[in-house]
């Protein structure tokens, strides 16, 4: 895979990190290299980290027990959309089984002010933000194309354009800053706004111009790529020669590049990430080192493009296990408790299923409605001879 | 504001200073329109009224400057976006129909893209590649957005506050070869944003043009009536929506129409006004829709660009072949 190709550069270039890792053992780059951030091993045993640990300690055990709840539900409810897709109820899906604690972690990290900017694939942060998974769906199964008021729980809508979002971030952060809601102490004022996309999107010119506004106007944005290693069948090699989280560097702000598999590190990451923003330090750049277990979305075959072997060194890297383990050697959760997620779990399922399949198909007239805010002549033309058309058939009847 | 005398970019500073007293959260974007005062100086002065956080000196990246504007549009804030000339708006085509256009169908109309993208359009100005160019039919054919071509100081002055008061995305045209003639600017508008005006009565012949070409029209007309014959001049002003009230009771009127545009006529608007004639005023014509527009070619090097842009001959030769009827 990519990474080894990647190493040599890494240490050529010699970027030094700007959080230190004094206490972190060294690793290989395909596993993301020696300045990756972990603070939980895939075997579930805790990495101590200088600066990092006192983000973590500040979680109480109930808000540790929830980041675990989070990753089971927002797994179980990718699961149910994935099923729903292969039973023709879904046109289509983007999974994103494997990438949990990456968003779990960014998306839990964020206060009720700031704002996130996803692409389609970040049902788990549309979760931490409290946005009803039903309305996920409805782009999905081709009843409308987004649907939900981005301002209610401070999630905009889903943008396939590829790394599109990042500029509408930036800009929402120049507002911010206008606002004069940055820098000011009060906690519940100061705003960050972050901005996902993928390892695919970095080649995009639109997330370098977002970089580019970011930078020069010191905005308040946090640039969230989750690097699961594959933009639907080109590996990174294809994308970028040198390591994503480098970026940061040209456009005049910090990278860190961070286990994309390890909740807690990408908890404080992101924490500590989105505080420099609301302080009024910038930007940041975090790569969630992560993995697409699965396809693309649904209408691809991933095993046309890459080999088992590399499916099965990540499944052993699973987010939730790791997570699962540490919570259980440290007692702070007990069996009932991991039965009790379960059993919610499954009733989310169950719901979802029950509420997806109830989604009424829109009134086709509906299509006229909404494209613009003033009248349109030819859109109120076009809409009452639509309406005349189809009433002309129900006369006949 | 009581009548005065203004060239028409500086009508348009006048309407955008209005705009920015009236609301605070207008705010310009663009290259090179803080200190320098753009290209055309159409923002001359405003940065040092208003400051840099209003007036915003942006990198040099057209995607940039339309993506962070619609970021700005979400947070609350009314961005008016300058593109330095017609040619370079195409880095940023991509945010305005794809993203600009849909967020509010999108949304289910939960959001507003309540933004202005002025663009200098159009030739004649002796300019290099990529600086003279017609792109109006690109974004009138996208749902979602206004487009708009002003013509004369007195519209230009009034037609941006009312882009920029609309909650809908406005693509302005300002017709770069006229930014330096002068006009009265009156009181109020002439009509809401999205209708046309008829600016010279007519019996024998509808012109019907936007843009840089209304004075060619104008002129036109004037030369016509010394032959006897009287053309009626609508300026249409606005291209999406069109009013099409406006324009069949011209040719209802006058049973002969010719649209004008320096875009290429080969889909161009003339094509969709000479299609909605046809279609709703056929028993009225004498005679069929004439075009008079560019070629279908890349716009051409300046100094043959006037065999290129439709001028007083070309209009009156269409004039004469549509009365030849």
């Amino acid at each position: 895979m990519s990474d080894s190709d990647v190493a040599p550069l890494e240490t050529a270039y010699g970027v030094q990190h700007h959080v230190t890792r004094a206490d972190a053992p060294e690793r290989p780059a395909h596993e993301g290299g020696p300045e990756m951030v972990q603070l939980l091993t895939p075997e579930g045993e805790r990495v101590p980290h200088a600066e990092l640990d006192a983000i973590v300690d500040e979680l109480s055990d109930e808000a540790l027990r929830g980041l675990y709840r989070d990753l089971v539900l927002v797994r179980r409810f990718d699961a149910e959309a994935t099923a729903l897709q292969r039973q023709g109820e879904l046109g289509l899906w983007a999974s994103l089984l494997g990438q949990e604690a990456a968003q779990v972690g960014s998306g839990r990290a964020m206060r009720r002010q700031d704002y996130a900017f996803p692409t389609y694939r970040e049902h788990g942060v549309a979760w931490c933000r409290g946005v009803d998974p039903v309305n996920l769906l409805g782009m999905f199964r081709g009843v409308n194309h987004g649907g939900w008021d981005p301002n209610e729980k401070n999630f905009h809508l889903y943008t396939i354009i590829i790394g599109a979002q990042t500029l509408h971030a930036t800009g929402y952060a120049m507002g911010v800053q206008r606002d004069g809601d940055v820098g000011t102490g009060d906690e519940q004022r100061d705003t960050a706004v972050i901005a996902y996309f993928g390892d695919g999107a970095t080649s995009q010119g639109d997330v370098s111009e977002a970089l580019v506004f970011a930078g020069v106007n010191n905005s308040p944005v946090v640039f969230f790529c989750q690097n699961n290693q594959w933009a639907i069948s080109e590996p990174n090699e294809k994308q970028s020669r040198a390591p994503l989280w480098h970026r940061a560097r040209g456009f005049g702000f910090p990278g860190i590049r961070v286990d994309g598999n390890d909740v807690l590190a990408v908890y404080a990451v992101t924490k500590q990430a989105l505080d420099a923003a609301r302080t009024g330090q910038g930007p940041t750049f975090v790569e969630a080192f992560t993995y697409r277990m699965g396809a693309h979305t649904t209408s691809d075959d991933p095993t046309k493009y890459r080999v088992s072997a590399e499916v099965e060194v990540w499944k052993h890297r699973d987010p939730i296990e790791r997570y699962k383990r540490w919570l259980l050697t440290t007692e702070r959760a007990d069996a009932g408790f991991f039965d009790a997620v379960e059993a919610e779990a499954d009733e989310l399922g169950t719901s979802v299923r029950e509420r997806c399949l109830a989604m009424p198909d829109p009134d086709a007239s509906s299509m006229f409605d909404h494209v613009y805010a003033d009248p349109h002549p030819v859109t109120a033309r076009e809409k009452a001879a639509f309406e005349a058309y189809h009433a002309s058939f129900e006369e006949v009847r | 504001m009581a009548a005065t005398t203004l060239t028409l970019a500086k009508g348009i500073t006048s309407g955008l200073r209005a705009a920015m007293e009236r609301d605070p959260k207008v705010v310009l974007m663009g290259e090179d329109i803080g200190k320098l005062g753009g290209v055309f100086r159409v923002t001359e002065g405003l940065q040092k009224d208003f400051g840099e956080d209003r007036v915003i000196d942006t990198p040099l990246a057209e995607a940039g400057i339309l993506g962070t504007a619609i970021g700005m549009a979400l947070r609350g804030y009314r961005p008016v976006v300058e593109i330095q000339f017609d040619g370079f708006v195409y880095p940023a085509f991509d945010h305005i129909v794809s993203q600009v256009a849909k967020l509010r169908a999108r949304s289910l109309g939960y959001v507003s893209m309540p933004l202005v993208i002025r663009i200098p359009f159009g030739g004649g100005i002796g300019a290099v590649e990529h600086h003279s160019e017609s792109n109006e039919a690109y974004f009138a054919h996208t749902a979602g957005l206004r487009v708009v071509a002003c013509s004369n100081p007195h519209d230009a002055h009034w037609m941006i506050q009312q882009a920029i008061a609309s909650d809908d995305p406005v693509v302005f045209y300002e017709p770069k070869r006229r930014y330096w003639d002068k006009g009265e600017v009156g009181d109020g508008p002439d009509g809401a944003l999205g209708t046309a005006r008829v600016l010279r009565e007519g019996t024998d012949v509808s012109l019907f043009a936007y843009g840089p070409m209304v004075k060619t029209c104008l002129q036109a007309a004037e030369a016509a009536q010394e032959e006897g014959r009287s053309l009626e001049v609508v300026d249409l002003r606005s291209l999406s929506p069109l009013d099409g009230e406006a324009v069949l009771a011209s040719v209802r009127k006058t049973g002969r129409a010719v649209v004008v545009h320096e875009a290429s006529t080969f889909l161009g608007l003339g094509a969709e006004i000479s299609a909605m004639v046809t279609e709703e005023a056929f028993h009225h014509l004498e005679a069929p829709v004439l075009r008079v527009g560019g070629y279908n070619v890349p716009y051409p090097p300046s100094r043959v660009e006037e065999e290129f842009l439709p001028d007083l001959d070309r209009v009156l030769d269409a004039v004469d072949r549509s009365l030849a009827y």
